[in-house]
């Protein structure tokens, strides 16, 4: 038995070769001659970029985040979010931007408070009960089996 | 009672009448029917004029309960070998669902409504944004789902009247239940794919409120279609199956007036107002307010007296209903919550997308692990789980080994930091993949070979391995695509090219064309991969003129290893344009792995024992 | 006194009526005009504009910082020549600067030149108008499309914000009930 496990990880072995592409993308990258329309320094920044538009509800369109509307609102936003990056803001610094201009209403991931806390005090009960309910069932069944074989 | 079938005949007969109808005004540009004025155009052609039909609200009801009338036909004359009165309850139940929804149809939702004092000369159009493949299909596909589930609720409500819940049961139930599931999945993987090649964003799910109104349905039928494999095989978790129908089906109800009230902001959302809201929602009181009393009530005459031993299939299937619960819930409070804190004035909050992953994917990683063990398990009590555990070390090492590899090549490839949770999901995928497949190979050995051992596998057996096995696929798809999707938007002129993820895109032509309803715009996107051509993307800017809307259309070069997509943006002024740039390795397998879903749901019914002409033997 | 397991069977039931009632709230908030899940509350309501610094519409030299009340309410529209709705709004806006109301204009990513024709085709409501070419206060403002209409007391506070038309039903039904001094 662990003798094929090895043979079929061999196999798959050599079969991933195919997935390692053969192309060396950063000197690709220095042959480009498109800009990216939001160019960012470091690619951290741009990935923060990325995942803030994404997290960020578009205040006018019909349930859109700001990075795949084309309201100009969110236009606006984007370019804005932009300039505030490179400003050096942090993260909670920008959602704090956001939310207090537009309200917690842009916030996709809703902030933590006394009427938000719902959102994860019922999910970790309902774990509980669940966990509680499959040991209650199961000992329940195990004591009539062991009164039933004496 | 015996008139039942002949009755059900003669409602769909008359429904098909009506749609025929209703499709034919569409058909035939009848502008003095309103629905048509309000959706169609004379310059749509014929087969979005078709879609047309239910790609509003009035006609979608109709073809709901065209499709519920189905159903309920179905069950008139499928089910010979029922007893005469419990069928005569099942079609009661499913003709009382009817009569609600003709009823709201006739007094809100009229689709017949005519413009006669105010002729127009042509239409509105439909919104381009339907105007696609996927709205062929994707609706039908859905409803069928949905509504199929209400044979299960009939059964279900049937059942607690009786007070009789056996093991005949839910042998009837199943079949009914399978194809009703596998139609679901089909149609919420057609949503998905649908939403990401016509948005143009590349977004496949956005835990939007309208699609977990489908997803809520099929999670509860999901833990519905194993519930009811232990009542038939054990005869435990009655009540248990029972509450599960009324939930599917409740849910099903609850996501059509989710949909159709107006108390939701969704690009998914019907045009309604809340006067018919108000009405869906008495029809949901009753309906759902009704059954679930009806459980409180009767429940314990039902209840199941079996036991299972700690290590028991019945413990395992209980932990996997368990968890499927615990998810729909959480989907449920993520999707209500932003409306009851608007209800109460507590504030305007939004939940999307980042809490329902963090909600979902620590709950469905242990459930897909544990689908790895469930099959070595045996019902009632196993003893014999020692010749179990060297697979489960070797299905555990394999899955280690192939993971860690995929994932450092995959973050070497996608020039990424080694992922934790791409090399989680990768794990706990192969390991279900790997575990399904070592126990079809013992349960497959035989004297004669393998071949003689498989093809005695029985269809139900194929049915869950292909099931499962679509489930770890998904999941694949979903991790990987999520963790090393890359993205690029670009300002291109002609002859500009960009590199992402070691392919080359270079803007090679733009063109102007008229379509039939709309004048476009087309980039040829020329990739290559070194120096060899891959394939010519075409994105598309097309203006629609009636509705006078733009539209992004996508252009993919599909592969089950990744997709590279691309979408045009707005022109840049100086022949310049905005291009975005996708590379979404493995997201294909999320439908491929949903269609092996949905296969494994339909081949199960075909096993010999659905197939028995007369009466079941008890 | 019924035994707790049956207790536990209502409890989906009860689920659903609380459901039930928070959908029939929505729902009767929304005939009643109170309710639009759209309408986004704005995050300024308590407190003072933000800052600027603006020229006016029809002076570039003019440099505005601050808004002179004079001890009086005061609305601030939001408006531009490309927002069709605000040539709806503009006639009642016009009715209101006659009884003496104090209305600011911000005009939002707009032309000068256009904007300032505009006005004097229709009639100038506006005690003074923010020119705000590239829509900067306006999204500092929290301004997600025109027209807006915030509503500032004496003392400068935004007491409330209406988004789209304002006309008789909204000035009597929202406006004139925050009780202010006009």
């Amino acid at each position: 038995m662990i003798l094929r496990a090895f043979l079929i990880t061999a196999i798959c072995l050599f079969s991933f070769s195919g997935f390692t592409s053969a192309n060396d993308s950063e000197s690709l990258a220095d042959q480009d001659s498109a800009n990216e329309l939001k160019v960012f320094s470091d690619p951290d920044m741009r990935q923060r970029y990325y995942g803030l538009i994404a997290e960020l509800r578009c205040p006018k369109c019909q349930n859109q985040n700001l990075a795949d509307s084309d309201a100009p609102i969110a236009t606006d936003l984007r370019n804005e979010l932009y300039l505030l990056i490179n400003d050096n803001y942090s993260d909670a610094d920008i959602l704090e931007f956001m939310e207090s201009r537009y309200g917690e209403f842009v916030l996709y991931s809703p902030p933590v408070n006394s009427v938000t806390a719902v959102l994860w005090i019922i999910p970790a009960g309902l774990v509980l009960i669940g966990f509680s309910i499959v040991a209650f069932i199961v000992l329940r069944n195990q004591e009539s089996d062991e009164s039933n074989n004496v | 009672m015996r008139l039942g079938p002949l009755l059900t005949l003669g409602q769909w007969l008359f429904l098909l009448v009506a749609f025929i109808c209703l499709s034919y005004s569409f058909l035939t540009d009848d502008f003095s029917v309103k629905l048509v004025a309000m959706h169609s155009n004379s310059a749509l052609p014929w087969y979005f004029k078709m879609s047309a039909v239910w790609g509003n609200h009035e006609g979608s009801l109709l073809l709901w309960v065209l499709i519920l009338a189905s159903w309920t036909l179905a069950v008139g004359y499928a089910s010979q070998s029922l007893p005469i009165d419990m069928r005569a309850r099942v079609l009661s139940v499913l003709g009382m669902i009817s009569i609600g929804f003709l009823l709201f149809i006739i007094f809100t939702s009229n689709p017949f409504e005519r413009l006669l004092l105010n002729p127009v000369a042509d239409g509105n159009d439909l919104n381009p944004l339907l105007q696609d493949f996927g709205l062929i299909i994707h609706p039908p596909m859905l409803y069928i789902g949905y509504v199929g589930f209400s044979v299960a609720f009939a059964f279900a409500i049937a059942a607690l009247m009786t007070g009789n819940l056996d093991a005949a049961w839910a042998r009837w139930s199943r079949p009914w239940t399978n194809i009703a599931w596998a139609f679901l999945t089909i149609g919420i993987a057609l949503g998905s794919w649908w939403a990401y090649y016509e948005l143009g964003w590349g977004g496949w799910w956005f835990w939007d409120p309208v699609e977990n109104a489908s997803f809520m349905p099929w999670l509860a039928g999901t833990a519905l279609i194993h519930s009811l494999a232990a009542t038939e095989k054990r005869g435990v978790f009655r009540s248990w199956t029972v509450l599960l129908a009324i939930l599917a089906f409740s849910l099903s109800l609850l996501g059509t007036f989710l949909v159709r009230s107006g108390i939701l902001v969704s690009v998914h959302a019907f045009a309604s107002d809340p006067t018919r809201g108000l009405f869906i929602l008495a029809f949901l009181v009753l309906v759902i307010g009704g059954s679930l009393l009806l459980y409180a009530i009767k429940a314990p005459a039902i209840r199941s007296d079996a036991k299972f031993g700690l290590l028991s299939r019945e413990t395992f299937l209980l932990v996997n209903n368990i968890l499927l619960a615990i998810a729909l819930s959480v989907v449920l409070l993520g999707t209500l919550f932003p409306l009851a804190s608007s209800a109460l004035n507590l504030g305007s909050y939004s939940v999307g997308p980042p809490y329902f992953n963090a909600m979902f994917v620590p709950l469905s990683l242990p459930m897909i692990a544990l689908m790895g063990i469930a099959p070595y398990i045996s019902w009632k009590r196993s003893n014999k789980i020692s010749a179990a555990i060297p697979k489960w070390l070797t299905a555990a090492f394999v899955a280690l080994l192939l993971a860690g590899l995929g994932t450092f090549s995959l973050s070497n490839q996608y020039q990424q930091d080694f992922s934790w949770i791409a090399f989680t999901t990768l794990t706990v995928s192969i390991w279900l993949i790997a575990s399904t497949a070592l126990h079809m190979l013992s349960k497959a050995k035989h004297q004669q070979g393998l071949l003689t051992g498989f093809k005695r596998l029985s269809v139900s057996y194929w049915a869950m391995v292909i099931a499962h096995t679509g489930i770890a696929v998904a999941a694949i798809g979903i991790g990987l695509t999520s963790v090393y999707e890359q993205q690029k938007d670009v300002r291109m002129l002609l002859g500009d090219d960009i590199s992402v993820s070691g392919y080359r895109y270079q803007l090679t032509a733009i063109n102007t064309f008229e379509g039939p309803n709309f004048s476009g715009t087309r980039g040829d996107i020329t990739v290559f991969d070194g120096d060899t051509v891959i394939t010519v993307l075409q994105p598309e800017k097309r203006f629609y003129y009636a509705a006078r809307n733009v539209m992004t259309e996508a252009a993919i070069d599909p592969s089950l290893t990744r997709d590279l997509y691309v979408a045009l943006g707005e022109e840049l002024g100086e022949g310049a344009w905005a291009v975005r740039v996708h590379v979404k390795p493995f997201v294909r397998c999320i439908w491929l792995g949903a269609l092996m879903m949905a296969f494994g749901g339909f081949l199960a019914v075909t096993d010999k024992r659905y197939r028995s002409k007369g009466t079941l033997n008890a | 006194m019924p035994k707790p397991s049956r207790i536990k069977l209502f409890i989906p039931l009860l689920v659903f009526i609380l459901l039930a009632l928070v959908f029939l709230q929505l729902e009767n908030r929304m005939i009643s005009g109170d309710y639009d899940p759209s309408m986004l509350p704005s995050a300024l309501i308590g407190k003072p504009l933000p800052e600027f610094n603006l020229t006016t519409l029809d002076n570039p030299n003019s440099v505005i910082t601050s808004l002179e009340l004079n001890n009086k309410a005061a609305l601030l529209n939001v408006w531009a020549t490309w927002c069709v709705s605000c040539r709806v709004e503009h006639a009642y806006l016009n009715t209101l600067a006659e009884k003496g109301i104090t209305i600011f204009g911000l005009n939002y990513k707009d032309d000068q030149q256009k904007a300032n024709q505009w006005l004097a085709r229709l009639g100038n409501p506006y005690q003074l108008n923010l020119f705000d070419v590239n829509g900067k206060l306006g999204l500092n403002m929290g301004v997600y499309g025109a027209p807006e209409t915030y509503v500032l007391d004496a003392n400068g506070i935004v007491r409330y914000r209406h988004v789209g038309v304002v006309d008789e039903k909204v000035w009597q039904s929202r406006i004139l009930p925050l009780g202010l001094n006009w």
